[in-house]
C-alpha cells in the first residue's frame, strides 16, 4: 500500500481576543502514530479541529500527498478521509440507539439517497463486520447507553473506520480509561496503523505516548515548537519543550505566618477514582493539588465536600472529626468549594449577580422569620463587585451576560462573604484571561492572609508553583508525591504527574 | 475592514431596538392583553364592567388560582406537579364525607382533608427525591392513582347531604353553615388573594423562596453551595399538595357536594395560568403574582366569551391560543 502524506502549513486562527494558533506547521503520514502534545491551551485541540473542518476562518493551507485540499467543513474533511474522535464521547453518540445504528449513522445520513426504508439486516451485518475486523467484542444490537466509556470510544472509532479513513484523530482518548482499557485501545491503534491509517494521538500522559507513537510534535502557546522521532527523544526533553521559558511574574508576593493544622484528611476513598488520599492544610497555607486532567483532583474536591457518594475516610477540621454526607454538611462545617464546571455547578446563569453572590450564605442576609434583607444583599454585592473587580454594569445584571473570567469571580465571590475555614479551588483559572487570573490569585492570597486554609487544585503547573506553599502531586487518584514548593520545579511536578517514579 | 465594522454596528443597533420593543412586550404583554380584552368585552357588552360581573370573574378564578399557586411552587424548584387536580378531588371528597358520613366538626373535617393531601405530597416527594423518578412522570402516575383513590373512597358516587347510603338508609350528617361560607363571596375571593399574597411573599422575600429559585435555576450549583436541595424539594411538593387541598376544600364549600373527579377539570387551567405567569413583568420564572395574572386572563376570556355568546365548545380554541401566545412570548425570549 502507498503511504499518504498530510501537511498543514502556516495555520493561524484567531478567536475574539486570542490568537489560538500562530503560524503552525504540522505533518504526518499514514502507517504511523503521531503524538501531539502541549500544555493546556497550547492549541492542540484547536489545530485538530481545523484539520477536521470544525472551523472555517483559519488561514494557511492543508496538503494531502502534495496536493492542496479545501477543508472548511466536517463533511469536506471526511471526504478526504480525515476522521476525529473527540474526548467527550457522549456528545457524538445517540444513547438509545443500538451500537450498529450508531456505527452506521453517517452512512444512514449521507448514503441513503432516495431510499426511504431502513435495511436493518444490512446495517447490523455491516456494523458487525466492522467490529469483527477490529476485534471489538461488542454486539451490534446492544444499546449504546449500556456500554462502558471505553466501549463507547471504540464504537466511535468503528464509526470513523466505517467511512473512508486515512487519518484518525484521537483527542485525549485515554484520559478516562483504565489501564487494561488503554491496552485494548492501543491494540486497535496498532491494527489501524497496519491497515495504512495515520493516527494522530493527543494525550497528556507522556509514558503512553512513548509506548505507542512513532513521532511527536510539541506545541506551546499556539505555536509549533518541535517535531521529533520518538526513538530520538526523551520524556525530559519533551517536558522542556512543553514548558519553554518561565511565565512572567503574575503571582502576588506575600509573607504569611503559617499557623496550626486546620484541615486533615485521612485515607479518603471514593470507591471509584480516589484511592486512600492523606493530606493536611495549615492556617494561612495554600496547598497545591497538581495533576493532569483526569488525575482525580476534581473527584478529590467533590469527595472532600461530600458531593460524591460512597466516600470513606476521615476529615478533620481543627482536630474535630466531621461527618460530611452532603455539601450542606460541608458548608455548615466551614468548607467552601469553587467547582471546576462553573456554568454547570457554580453559578446560576439566569439569576442576577447579587443573587449569585448571596446564594451560599443567605442566612447573612435575612431578618426575622427568614425574610430577606435586600438592602444588605445589594450593598454587600456592590462591595464584592468592587473588591473583586467584577466587570458588570450593575449587581442586577444576569450572570449569563458576563464573560467567563467574571463568571468565575462571581463563583469565587459567593464564598468570600461566608466565614469558611477551608477554601477549595478546583481549576479556578480555567478559561480565564490573564488579567482576571491575576485578580483571582490576589483573592486567594488574600484569603490565606486572613488565616484561611486553601487547597488549590490545578493542572496548570506554573500556577501551582507560583501561588502555593506546598504541593501534593496527584496521579491516577493517588498522591504520588508531596513537595515543598520552594524545593521543586515544574519539570519535577510534570515528571510525577505523568506517572514518573 | 472598517466598512464591515460600520455595518456590524448599525445592525447591532437595529437589533437592539427590536429587542427593546420585544422586551416591553415580554414584560407587559400579558397585562396589555388583559386590558385589550377588557376594552373589547366592555365595548361589546357594558355589563361586563359592572361590579357584579367583576366579582363573578374573581370568584370563578379563585379555585384555579389556588391550585395554580401550588403548581407554581413545584415549578419554582424546576419540578412539575401534575397530581394537584386529583389531590383537589380527594380533599373535596374527604371533607364532604367527614360532614355527611361521619358528622364531624368543621375543623376536623378540614384537618383530615389537609392531612390526606399531605400524604400525597409526601409520597410524591419520596418518589421524586429518593427513587429519583422524573417529576412530571411520577406525578402523572400519581394523578391516576389519587383519582382512583378518591373514586374508590366515594365508591364512585357523588357525596351529598341526605344521600342514600349503600345499606339503604339516608346519610344524616349535615355540612356546617360556617363551612358553607368559605365558598361564597367575599370569603372565596379573600382566601384566594391571601394565598397569592402569602406565597408571593414567601417566594420573593424569604430565604426559603430564594433557595427554591436557586434549586430551580441550577440544582447542582445549589447543592454545591450547601443548600439542602432534597429538603426543599420535599417542601415544595408538600406545599403544592396543600394548596391543591385548599382548592379542593374551597370547591367543596362552593358546590356543597363531592362530585366524581371534581378537581380534575382544574388541572389544565391551573397549568396554563402558571405558565402564562412566567413572563408577567419580566420575571422569567414561575411566580405567584404572575400566576394570578394568568388566572385572571383565563377568567376574563371565559367570562367575556360567554357574554359574547361564543358557544362553550369553541372556548378551548381561544384558551389554547392564548396559552400558545403567552408561551411564545416566554420562550422566544429565552431561546
Amino acid at each position: 500500500m502507498v503511504k499518504s502524506r498530510l501537511e498543514m502549513k502556516n495555520i493561524s486562527i484567531e478567536f475574539p481576543g486570542v490568537k489560538a494558533l500562530d503560524d503552525v506547521n504540522f505533518s504526518t503520514t499514514t502507517e504511523s502514530v503521531h503524538a501531539l502534545i502541549g500544555a493546556n491551551g497550547a492549541g492542540k485541540s484547536t489545530l485538530m479541529k481545523v484539520l477536521s473542518g470544525a472551523y472555517d476562518h483559519y488561514t494557511g493551507d492543508i496538503f494531502i500527498d502534495g496536493a492542496k485540499v479545501h477543508i472548511r467543513s466536517p463533511k469536506e474533511a471526511q471526504n478526504y478521509g480525515i476522521q476525529i474522535v473527540y474526548q467527550e464521547v457522549d456528545t457524538a453518540l445517540v444513547p438509545y440507539l443500538t451500537v450498529g445504528e450508531n456505527i452506521m449513522l453517517i452512512d444512514t445520513v449521507s448514503n441513503m439517497g432516495k431510499k426511504q426504508f431502513m435495511n436493518w439486516n444490512r446495517i447490523h451485518k455491516r456494523a458487525q463486520e466492522i467490529l469483527e475486523s477490529m476485534n471489538i467484542h461488542v454486539p451490534s444490537k446492544k444499546l449504546v447507553s449500556e456500554l462502558t466509556l471505553a466501549e463507547k470510544q471504540m464504537v466511535l472509532i468503528a464509526r470513523s473506520v466505517s467511512q473512508k479513513c486515512r487519518f484518525l484523530i484521537l483527542d485525549e482518548p485515554t484520559a478516562p480509561l483504565s489501564f487494561s482499557e488503554t491496552e485494548e485501545l492501543f491494540r486497535i491503534v496498532r491494527d489501524l496503523k497496519q491497515n495504512n491509517v495515520g493516527v494522530i494521538f493527543i494525550s497528556h500522559r507522556l509514558p503512553e505516548l512513548f509506548e505507542i507513537c512513532d513521532e511527536i510534535t510539541v506545541m506551546r502557546n499556539g505555536k509549533f515548537i518541535s517535531k521529533e522521532q520518538i526513538k530520538e527523544t526523551s520524556i525530559n526533553t519533551v517536558v522542556e519543550y512543553m514548558l519553554g521559558e518561565k511565565l512572567e511574574e503574575q503571582f502576588p508576593k506575600y509573607h504569611i505566618n503559617i499557623g496550626n493544622t486546620v484541615l486533615e484528611v485521612k485515607g479518603l476513598n471514593d470507591k471509584e477514582k480516589i484511592k486512600d488520599i492523606n493530606l493536611h492544610v495549615k492556617a494561612g497555607e495554600i496547598v497545591g493539588l497538581a495533576g493532569l486532567v483526569g488525575a482525580g483532583k476534581t473527584e478529590f474536591c467533590k469527595a472532600l465536600f461530600g458531593a460524591s457518594k460512597k466516600v470513606s475516610g476521615e476529615v478533620l477540621i481543627n482536630g474535630n472529626t466531621l461527618k460530611i454526607n452532603s455539601p450542606y454538611d460541608a458548608v455548615l462545617n466551614g468548607l467552601a468549594l469553587v467547582p471546576e464546571e462553573r456554568r454547570k455547578e457554580g453559578i446560576l446563569v439566569q439569576e442576577t449577580v447579587a443573587t449569585n453572590l448571596s446564594a451560599a450564605n443567605i442566612n447573612k442576609f435575612t431578618k426575622i422569620f427568614s425574610f430577606l434583607d435586600f438592602k444588605k444583599e445589594k450593598t454587600s454585592a456592590q462591595e464584592l463587585i468592587k473588591s473583586l473587580g467584577i466587570k458588570t454594569p450593575a449587581e442586577t445584571t444576569r450572570v449569563q451576560n458576563l464573560s467567563g473570567g467574571n463568571q468565575q469571580k462571581v463563583a469565587i465571590g459567593k464564598w468570600l462573604i461566608s466565614d469558611a475555614e477551608v477554601y477549595v479551588f478546583d481549576e479556578p483559572t480555567k478559561g480565564v484571561d490573564v488579567g482576571a487570573k491575576k485578580d483571582i490569585f490576589e483573592l486567594i492570597a488574600e484569603l490565606a492572609k486572613r488565616g484561611k486554609a486553601v487547597i488549590y487544585a490545578s493542572c496548570e503547573l506554573a500556577e501551582i508553583i507560583g501561588i502555593t506553599d506546598r504541593i501534593y502531586v496527584v496521579y491516577d487518584g493517588e498522591v504520588a508525591k508531596e513537595v515543598e514548593t520552594k524545593d521543586t520545579t515544574e519539570e519535577e511536578l510534570l515528571f510525577y504527574s505523568t506517572g514518573g517514579k | 475592514m472598517s466598512v464591515s465594522k460600520v455595518e456590524k454596528n448599525t445592525s447591532a443597533k437595529h437589533s437592539k431596538r427590536q429587542f427593546d420593543l420585544f422586551d416591553f412586550l415580554y414584560k407587559y404583554g400579558t397585562i396589555l392583553t388583559i386590558l385589550v380584552l377588557i376594552i373589547i368585552f366592555a365595548s361589546a357588552n357594558p355589563a361586563f364592567l359592572q361590579s357584579n360581573n367583576i366579582i363573578n370573574i374573581l370568584r370563578s378564578i379563585s379555585i384555579v388560582t389556588i391550585i395554580a399557586i401550588g403548581i407554581t411552587i413545584s415549578l419554582s424548584v424546576n419540578g412539575f406537579d401534575l397530581s394537584v387536580g386529583s389531590t383537589a378531588s380527594l380533599a373535596n371528597a374527604v371533607v364532604i364525607s367527614m360532614f355527611v358520613w361521619y358528622s364531624q366538626p368543621t375543623v376536623l373535617a378540614i384537618g383530615v382533608a389537609l392531612f390526606a393531601a399531605l400524604l400525597v405530597g409526601a409520597l410524591n416527594s419520596f418518589l421524586i427525591v429518593k427513587i429519583r423518578i422524573p417529576d412530571m412522570l411520577i406525578t402523572l402516575a400519581m394523578m391516576f392513582i389519587i383519582q382512583g383513590v378518591a373514586l374508590t373512597y366515594t365508591r364512585g358516587a357523588t357525596i351529598s347531604q341526605n344521600m342514600v347510603m349503600p345499606d339503604g338508609s339516608f346519610a344524616t350528617g349535615l355540612i356546617s353553615p360556617f363551612f358553607s361560607q368559605i365558598g361564597r363571596v367575599p370569603w372565596i375571593i379573600i382566601i384566594m388573594l391571601f394565598v397569592v399574597f402569602s406565597v408571593h411573599i414567601f417566594l420573593t422575600y424569604t430565604k426559603h423562596g430564594r433557595y427554591m429559585y436557586v434549586i430551580g435555576g441550577n440544582a447542582e450549583a445549589a447543592r454545591l453551595s450547601g443548600i439542602p436541595v432534597n429538603r426543599y424539594k420535599i417542601l415544595a411538593y408538600l406545599l403544592s399538595a396543600t394548596f391543591a387541598a385548599i382548592g379542593g376544600i374551597v370547591l367543596a364549600s362552593r358546590v356543597m357536594t363531592a362530585e366524581i373527579n371534581a378537581g380534575g377539570g382544574y388541572l389544565m387551567d391551573s397549568v396554563a395560568a402558571a405558565f402564562i405567569g412566567f413572563s408577567v413583568l419580566g420575571a422569567g420564572k414561575p411566580n405567584a403574582f404572575g400566576t394570578f395574572v394568568g388566572a385572571v386572563l383565563i377568567g376574563i376570556l371565559a367570562n367575556g366569551l360567554v357574554m359574547m355568546s361564543v358557544p362553550y365548545y369553541a372556548m378551548d380554541i381561544v384558551k389554547g391560543t392564548v396559552l400558545a401566545l403567552a408561551l411564545a412570548l416566554t420562550y422566544y425570549k429565552l431561546k
